[in-house]
C-alpha cells in the first residue's frame, strides 16, 4: 500500500482551508466592505500558486491517497496555470459583478470550488476521483452560472448546462463501469496494466466504455458533434464565469484526457485515435465555419473555443502512434502548450468584454468594438494582440501552439498527418477570417458608443499584463515551450 | 565570420524600437515629436546598414555577417541571420525607402500619427528580417508579420474602399503562406530536425515531395509577388492604401515573394522548378503582356501603376526561370530599379493626390504648367517604368530579355513587348495628366513641389539615374552569390539511386 503522503496534495488542502475560510469570513462582511473577500480571496489563490510554484521544480512523481492520487511535473504546471487564470479572472470581474450585484461572497467561495474541482481532476489517478473532481467543478459551475437568478438568459444558461452536463457525467460514469467490469480496477496504473493483457472477450466492453469516456471528454473539452452547450452557455453565463468555464476547466479536460486516454487506455490507443480524429476535424470544420455568421462576440469566442479545442485534439491524436517516448512527449507537450496559451489568450478576450461592459450595457456584440482604437489605443492593441494569437499569426504566441501542433502532425511520418496538417491549416485560415474582423472593427471603424472606458487599476494593470504575455510569449516563446517539455517528459516517466 | 558585430541585428531592430517607442508616446498632440523620432528611427536604421554595404566581400561565396543564437531549443530552432550578395540589396532598399515613407508623410498625415509612423518603422523592421532571416521558422515569423502593420496601415488610413482591401490582402498572403508552412514543416523533418536553411539546400528530396514542395512555396509567393491569377489583391490594396503604404507594397514588399522563390523554391526543389519551369514562364508571360493591356486601360493612376508593378514583376520571375546567369541577375537589377521606380510612381501620385484629392486621370491635364518641376521629375521616373535606356528599368529589363531570346526565341520577343505596352500605358498617361491645357480651376490652382518632396524625388532619380548609367556595381556584388545560387539549381537534388 501506498502511504498516504499528504504533502502531495498540499495545493488542494491549503486551496479547501482557503476556500472555507473565505465562506466563513464572508458572512461577517457587508455588501460595501467585498473588498475584503476579494482581497482574502486573491491571497488564497497567490498561496495556492505559490506552492504550486515551489514544487514546480520537483521532479519526482509521488502518488498519494494510497495511488489515487498523483503529483508530477505536468500537474505542477497545470495547477500554477488553473490557479493564475482564476486570480486574473476575478480581478477582471470586479466591475462587471459589482453593475450586476452578483459581487457575493458566492461568487469568490464557488469559484475556489470550481478551481478546487479543477486541481482534484488534475490530480486525479483513479476514475472514481476523476468523477468526484468533475462534479465539484460542475456543480458549482452550474450555480455560479445562475448567480443572477433575475436574469431569464442566464437561468437557461444554467439549466441547459446542468442537463447536459448531467447528461456527460452520466456518459462518463457509464464508460467506467464498464472499464471497471472489464478489468476490475478503478486505478489509472492498475487499469492500464489490466488492459495491456486483457483477454479478447473482454476487448469489446473496454472499447465501447472507451466511446463513452471519449464522448464525455468531448463535452468537456467543447468538441464537435458534443459542442451544442457551448455558444448558449457562453452567452447566457455572466461574463466571469463564461470565463471560469473557458479557462481553468479546458486545463482538466486536457489532464483527465490524458490520464484516462494516455495513462489509462493506451494499448487502446487504435481505437481511441480514430474517435479523437474525428472529434478534431469536425471541431475544427464546425467551429471555424460557425464562427463567421456569429454577430454576439461571445457567440463567437464560444466558436472559436470549439475550432480551438479542434486543434488541441489534433494534437493529442498525433501521439503514441510511433511509441517511442520522444515523440509521444512531443505531441502532448504541444497539446499541453496549447491549451496552456489558449486559455490564457481567451481570458483576456473576455477581460475586454467585461472591462468595456457597464451597468446595462453587455458590450458582447462585435459591433460594440467599433472604434475602441479612438477610445483606448492601450486596449484596442491589447485586444489586437489576442485576436491575432487566436488566429496564429506570428509574433503572437498562438502561432507556436499551431506551430507545435503541426510539427507533431507532421511527425509522424504518414500521409494522414500532411492531409490533416492541410486541412488544419486551412480552416484555421477560415478562422483567421473572424478575428481579423474584430480587428477591423477596432481600427477601421468609427467608435458607435463613446462612454469613457471606467476600470480599476489593478484591473487595467492584469489586462495590459495579459495582452503584453501574448506577445512576449511570443517572441521569446523557448521557456515555456521547454517548461511543457520537460514536464510531459517527466509525467511520461522518460 | 571576420566581422561579428551585429549590424543586421541593429538594422532590424532599430526601426523596431523606434516604432515600439513612438507607439508608447501614443499622443496625437505630441506629433512633432513623433516625426522627428521616426525620422532619427529611420535615419539610423539606414545608417545601421551600411556596414553591410561597405564590409561586404563580393568574393565570398556563402553567408556573411552571420549571428547565430539557439533561439527555441525544443524546435531547434535559431536567430540566424546572414545575407549574401542578393539580399544585401534588399537590405539597404528597405532602410533607403522607409527614409522616404517616413518624410513622404510628414505633412500628409494628421490623423494617428503615432500609429501611422510606429506601424512603418516596425514593417521595416520586419520586412529587413525577412532579407536576412537563413532560419526557416526566423523566416517565416518575419514574413507572417509584416501582415499585421501593413493590414493595419490600409485599413486605417486607406481610402473609401479600404476595409475590402484589408481583409483581401490579409487573407490571399495568410492562405499562401500557411500552405508554405506545412511544407517548412516537412522540411524540418527531411533535414533531421534542423530549421538551418543552408543544411536544407544539401538535402535530397524525392521528385513528387519536390514538386508538392515547389508547389506550396509557390503558393505563398506568388501571391506575394504577385503572380497572374492571384494578383488580384495587390490593384485593390494599393488604391486604398495611403501613400506611404503603397510605396512600401510595391518597393518592397512585392520583392518578398520573388526574393522567397531565390531562397527556397529554386534551391530547394531545383528538380521541381525545372520540371514546372514551363508554369512559371507562362503565367510570367501572361502577366507581362496581359497585365500591360490591364494597365492600359485603367483610368486610376494608382491602379495602372499597380498594374504595371505585376507587368514588371512578371519580368522578375521570367528571368529567374529561364535558370541562366543573365535571367536571374537581370531578375534582380529588375527588382531593385523596381523597388526605386515604382516606389517613385506611388510617390508622384501621392504629390498630386495631396493637392487634389483625386487619383483619376480624367481629373488632370495640363499640370506641367503649374507645376514645371514636378513635371520634370514625373516625366524621368514615367520613361524609367517603361524601361528607356540610362534609367534603372532597362538594366534589368534588358538582361532579362537577352537570357530569354537565348533560352527560346519566341519567348523572349513576347517578353520584348512590354517595351511597347510599358510605354504606352506610362507614357499615354503622363500625357493626359501632365501635358495640354489647363483641364480645370483645380489644376490651376496647383503649387509647385516644395522642398521636402524635391528632395524624396530627387533622391530617387539619382538612384534611377545611377543604376540606369552604371550598373556595375550593383551586378558587381551580386554576381558571386548568383552563380552559386545557379549552380544549386543545375544540380539534381533527386536522391541517389
Amino acid at each position: 500500500m501506498e502511504p498516504m503522503n499528504l504533502f502531495a496534495a498540499a495545493p488542494e488542502i491549503a486551496l479547501l482551508a482557503g476556500a472555507l475560510v473565505v465562506l466563513v469570513v464572508d458572512t461577517f462582511v457587508s455588501d460595501r466592505q467585498r473588498n475584503v473577500t476579494y482581497a482574502l480571496a486573491i491571497g488564497v489563490l497567490t498561496l495556492v500558486a505559490g506552492i504550486c510554484g515551489t514544487f514546480l521544480s520537483d521532479d519526482a512523481v509521488v502518488y498519494a491517497f494510497g495511488g489515487m492520487y498523483v503529483a508530477d511535473s505536468m500537474t505542477h504546471l497545470l495547477k500554477l496555470v488553473a490557479c493564475l487564470l482564476t486570480a486574473l479572472m476575478l480581478v477582471y470581474a470586479q466591475g462587471y459583478a459589482r453593475d450586476r450585484e452578483i459581487w457575493k461572497g458566492e461568487l469568490f467561495s464557488l469559484s475556489l470550488f470550481v478551481l478546487l474541482g479543477v486541481l482534484v481532476m488534475i490530480s486525479a489517478n483513479n476514475l472514481l476521483v476523476i468523477y468526484l473532481g468533475l462534479e465539484l467543478q460542475s456543480l458549482s459551475l452550474y450555480a455560479l452560472i445562475a448567480l443572477r437568478r433575475d436574469d431569464a438568459k442566464a437561468t437557461e444558461a444554467a439549466m441547459k448546462y446542468f442537463v447536459l452536463g448531467a447528461l456527460a457525467s452520466g456518459f462518463l460514469l457509464y464508460g467506467m463501469s464498464m472499464l471497471y467490469g472489464a478489468s476490475g480496477t478503478l486505478d489509472i496504473n492498475d487499469l492500464a496494466r489490466q488492459v495491456g493483457g486483457a483477454r479478447v472477450a473482454n476487448r469489446l466492453a473496454l472499447v465501447l466504455g472507451t466511446v463513452f469516456i471519449v464522448a464525455a471528454l468531448g463535452f468537456k473539452l467543447a468538441a464537435v458533434p458534443f459542442h451544442m452547450w457551448v455558444p448558449d452557455v457562453y452567452e447566457g453565463a455572466p461574463t466571469p464565469v463564461t470565463v471560469l468555464i473557458s479557462s481553468a476547466p479546458k486545463l482538466a479536460g486536457f489532464a483527465i484526457a490524458y490520464r484516462m486516454l494516455v495513462e489509462g487506455l493506451l494499448p487502446l490507443a487504435v481505437d481511441w485515435q480514430k474517435m479523437l480524429m474525428l472529434l478534431a476535424v469536425l471541431s475544427l470544420i464546425v467551429g471555424n465555419i460557425t464562427a463567421i455568421a456569429q454577430t454576439n462576440l461571445k457567440r463567437m469566442l464560444a466558436y472559436s473555443t470549439i475550432a480551438q479545442m479542434g486543434f488541441m485534439l489534433l494534437a493529442m491524436f498525433s501521439g503514441v502512434v510511433g511509441g517511442n517516448v520522444a515523440s509521444t512527449a512531443n505531441a502532448y507537450s504541444a497539446a499541453l502548450f496549447y491549451v496552456i496559451t489558449y486559455a490564457l489568450t481567451s481570458l483576456g478576450t473576455f477581460g475586454i468584454i467585461m472591462l468595456l461592459a457597464r451597468q446595462g450595457f453587455e458590450a458582447e456584440q462585435i459591433t460594440d468594438l467599433r472604434g475602441l482604437n479612438k477610445r483606448s489605443p492601450l486596449f484596442a492593441f491589447v485586444m489586437l494582440l489576442l485576436m491575432f494569437s487566436l488566429a496564429g499569426v506570428p509574433p503572437t504566441v498562438g502561432f507556436y501552439a499551431k506551430l507545435v501542433v503541426l510539427q507533431a502532425l507532421l511527425g509522424n511520418d504518414a500521409p494522414l498527418g500532411v492531409v490533416l496538417a492541410v486541412v488544419a491549416v486551412l480552416l484555421s485560415l477560415v478562422g483567421a477570417f473572424y478575428y481579423v474582423r474584430v480587428v477591423r472593427m477596432m481600427y477601421f471603424d468609427e467608435p458607435t458608443d463613446t462612454a469613457p472606458i471606467v476600470a480599476t487599476q489593478d484591473m487595467r494593470i492584469a489586462l495590459t499584463f495579459n495582452g503584453l504575455s501574448v506577445l512576449v510569449l511570443g517572441i521569446v516563446p523557448q521557456y515555456l515551450l521547454a517548461l511543457c517539455a520537460s514536464a510531459m517528459i517527466k509525467a511520461l516517466g522518460g | 565570420m571576420q566581422n561579428t558585430f551585429p549590424w543586421l541585428s541593429l538594422s532590424i531592430w532599430i526601426p523596431i524600437f523606434f516604432g515600439v517607442l513612438i507607439l508608447g508616446l501614443g499622443r496625437d498632440r505630441a506629433a512633432p515629436l513623433v516625426r522627428m523620432l521616426a525620422l532619427v528611427g529611420s535615419l539610423l536604421g539606414l545608417l545601421a546598414t551600411l556596414p553591410l554595404y561597405t564590409g561586404f566581400d563580393a568574393g565570398k561565396v556563402g553567408m556573411q555577417f552571420v549571428e547565430d543564437v539557439v533561439w527555441i531549443g525544443r524546435l531547434n530552432a535559431h536567430y540566424r541571420l546572414g545575407i549574401d550578395g542578393i539580399s544585401v540589396w534588399f537590405i539597404l532598399l528597405t532602410a533607403f525607402i522607409n527614409v522616404l515613407v517616413v518624410l513622404a508623410g510628414w505633412e500628409v498625415i494628421e490623423e494617428k500619427v503615432a500609429q501611422y509612423y510606429a506601424s512603418f518603422l516596425v514593417l521595416s523592421g520586419l520586412m529587413i528580417g525577412v532579407f536576412s532571416a537563413i532560419d526557416g521558422l526566423l523566416f517565416y515569423v518575419f514574413f507572417e508579420a509584416t501582415l499585421i502593420p501593413m493590414y493595419i496601415i490600409i485599413g486605417v488610413w486607406g481610402g473609401p474602399n479600404r476595409v475590402y482591401a484589408a481583409f483581401k490582402f490579409f487573407l490571399y498572403t495568410l492562405a499562401g503562406s500557411l500552405l508554405m508552412l506545412v511544407a517548412l514543416i516537412y522540411l524540418y523533418y527531411a533535414a533531421g530536425g534542423t530549421f538551418d536553411l543552408l543544411a536544407w539546400y544539401k538535402l535530397k528530396i524525392p521528385a513528387s515531395a519536390q514538386t508538392l514542395l515547389f508547389l506550396a512555396f509557390l503558393a505563398a509567393f506568388a501571391v506575394k509577388v504577385p503572380m497572374w491569377p492571384v494578383h488580384t489583391w495587390l490593384p485593390d490594396a494599393h488604391v486604398e492604401a495611403p501613400t506611404g503604404g503603397s510605396v512600401v507594397l510595391a518597393a518592397i514588399m512585392l520583392k518578398l515573394g520573388a526574393y522567397g522563390f531565390l531562397r527556397f523554391s529554386l534551391p530547394i526543389a531545383p528538380d521541381a522548378a525545372r520540371d514546372l519551369d514551363w508554369l512559371i514562364i507562362t503565367i510570367s508571360l501572361i502577366a507581362i503582356i496581359y497585365i500591360g493591356f490591364v494597365a492600359l486601360v485603367q483610368t486610376d493612376m494608382k491602379k495602372l501603376v499597380a498594374y504595371s508593378s505585376i507587368a514588371h514583376m512578371g519580368f522578375v520571375t521570367l528571368g529567374f526561370f529561364i535558370f541562366s546567369p543573365a535571367g536571374a541577375e537581370g531578375g534582380i537589377v529588375q527588382m531593385i530599379s523596381h523597388g526605386f521606380i515604382s516606389g517613385a510612381m506611388f510617390l508622384c501620385i501621392g504629390v498630386m493626390y495631396d493637392r487634389m484629392h483625386s487619383r483619376n486621370i480624367a481629373d488632370y491635364g495640363g499640370v506641367v504648367n503649374t507645376m514645371p518641376k514636378f513635371a520634370a521629375f514625373m516625366m524621368l521616373f514615367a520613361m524609367a517604368n517603361c524601361g528607356l535606356p540610362a534609367t534603372s528599368g532597362f538594366v534589368g529589363e534588358f538582361i532579362v530579355i537577352l537570357g530569354a531570346i537565348k533560352y527560346n526565341f519566341w519567348i523572349g520577343a513576347a517578353a520584348a513587348t512590354t517595351m511597347i505596352l510599358g510605354a504606352a500605358y506610362s507614357l499615354w498617361m503622363y500625357k493626359r495628366v501632365i501635358f495640354g491645357e489647363v483641364a480645370n480651376r483645380n489644376v490651376a490652382a496647383l503649387k509647385d513641389i516644395g522642398t521636402r518632396e524635391f528632395a524624396i524625388l530627387g533622391l530617387l532619380a539619382v538612384a534611377v539615374l545611377w543604376m540606369g548609367i552604371y550598373p556595375k556595381p550593383f551586378t558587381d556584388l551580386m554576381h558571386v552569390s548568383v552563380s552559386d545560387l545557379l549552380q544549386h539549381v543545375a544540380q539534381s537534388k533527386l536522391p541517389v539511386r
